[in-house]
């Protein structure tokens, strides 16, 4: 089943891209969309993805029975978490909960390609499988 | 090949008495070197995007994966693969090569550690690594850096002095001798890191090897800067409360290698222990392997 529409585009755009730089760009282009939600911290423990180095907090809730996700990524080098983030943001803001049902870690290979470290791959998985099971459990 | 060039050392280093400073180079340092011919520059980072968004004019990105690793077998490059990656970088038998990176240079340690297996020894990590270099406002481009490429003469990879393998950990384990475990405290207990119904990091079995001590490879760093903490900190954090002594056989181990070499680096150049190994196999290795102990 494919990925919410910006999502499944922004991986069809980037297969027209063949050279490892072209897409690394791209995905640097994704991170500057990135708007960090407006938390005070200390951030809740419970809000953190797990096994993310770059320390990233997820809440998700309804409004008028439409997702509102917001991610903080508390490290200005976390880019990919960053590109993951405004992906994520943007294809699940104001939906159905519903619409993460398809999400899934494929999703960060998709994007980032198998050359990413256990601990980087693992984190990223980490807040894919977060704000997909935070949405779910609003369904 | 054994060379480390000792020339005009960072002064902040100099003053912080550790065993080893001429493998440190602080901001000041690189920035005053930025066009010597002699010094090459490598950004080596765990963010596959940091490096297209931004880094020290002139550096080359050596990418774990792509320029380290051994694409079929678990291991590292060969003699042949260092000397492509030693020729497009454009370095020569006295370059010196000056790593830095993001996550506190751990992966910088880790490119390091890579290099020492081929005997380059001229080498050094920048203090700090890519924050703090940011933090100071120093130049950054997104420039392609090329170089002409050279005929690096490598030498073939020598693993025995720096390198532990599982049978020499597990030799070590039975002696009771000194091991480090630099993963948190969290994989050290072997509490769960990961999210329900997803695999947990590579890893049958949560813990620790028998005997290791538990010190969190940041703990070698300040916080506020990335930069190495002092002598007399690190000697307290490693010798005094671990009990760690500088003339006996260490090994440090973390989930693949990467963060525990950073620890590495920190008890054999600044701290000067004499016999210090890291165990790339890790955990990754230990935690899945047959018949292996583990403490929890």
């Amino acid at each position: 089943m494919p990925y919410p529409e910006p999502i499944q585009e922004f991986i069809e755009n980037l297969s027209f891209l063949e050279d490892r730089a072209d897409r690394v760009q791209a995905l640097i282009e994704l991170s500057k969309s990135y708007q960090p939600a407006q938390h005070e911290k200390p951030y809740p423990a419970e809000n953190r993805v797990p096994g993310c180095e770059s320390e990233v907090y997820t809440w998700v809730s309804l409004n008028d029975g439409a997702l509102d996700i917001q991610i903080v990524v508390d490290n200005p080098q976390g880019l990919s978490a960053m590109a993951l983030a405004a992906l994520l943001s943007e294809a699940l803001q104001g939906k159905s909960p519903k619409t993460a049902a398809t999400l899934d870690g494929e999703l960060v290979f998709a994007l980032f390609g198998r050359e990413l470290s256990m601990g980087k791959s693992l984190g990223l998985t980490n807040l894919v499988q977060q704000v997909k099971a935070q949405s779910l459990k609003l369904a | 090949m054994k060379i480390n060039q000792n020339y005009d050392m960072s002064s902040s280093i100099q003053s912080r008495d550790y065993a080893h400073p001429e493998y440190l180079v602080d901001t000041d340092w690189v920035a005053e070197h930025l066009n010597d011919p002699n010094v090459i520059f490598v950004e080596s980072n765990e963010d596959p995007l940091l490096y297209a968004s931004g880094h020290i004019p002139g550096a080359f990105e050596v990418d774990w994966t792509l320029d380290l690793n051994d694409p079929l077998i678990r291991d590292y490059l060969n003699k042949d693969g260092f000397e492509k990656l030693m020729s497009r970088i454009g370095a020569g038998p006295r370059s010196k090569i000056v790593f830095y990176g993001d996550k506190n240079n751990w992966w910088a340690c880790y490119a390091f550690w890579v290099f020492q297996l081929f005997g380059h020894t001229n080498t050094a990590i920048m203090d700090g690594g890519r924050v703090k270099w940011i933090k100071e406002n120093r130049p950054l481009t997104t420039d392609k850096s090329t170089a002409e490429s050279t005929n690096y003469p490598a030498q073939t990879r020598d693993d025995s002095h720096l390198r532990a393998f599982r049978d020499e950990v597990l030799e070590l384990v039975k002696k009771q001798g000194q091991l480090v475990d630099v993963r948190s405290p969290e994989e050290y207990s072997g509490e769960r890191m990961h999210m329900p119904d997803y695999p947990n990091e590579g890893a049958l079995r949560g813990g620790h090897i028998p005997g290791a001590k538990s010190v969190p490879w940041a703990k070698a760093i300040n916080p506020d800067d990335g930069t190495f903490k002092s002598m007399e900190e690190l000697r307290e954090l490693y010798e005094v409360s671990q009990g760690l002594k500088s003339s006996e056989p260490t090994i440090a181990y973390c989930r693949i290698g990467e963060r525990s070499s950073h620890t590495w680096f920190v008890l054999k150049y600044l701290l000067g222990h004499s016999n210090v190994k890291n165990y790339d196999g890790s955990w990754t290795e230990w935690g899945n392997s047959v018949g292996l102990p583990i403490e929890k």
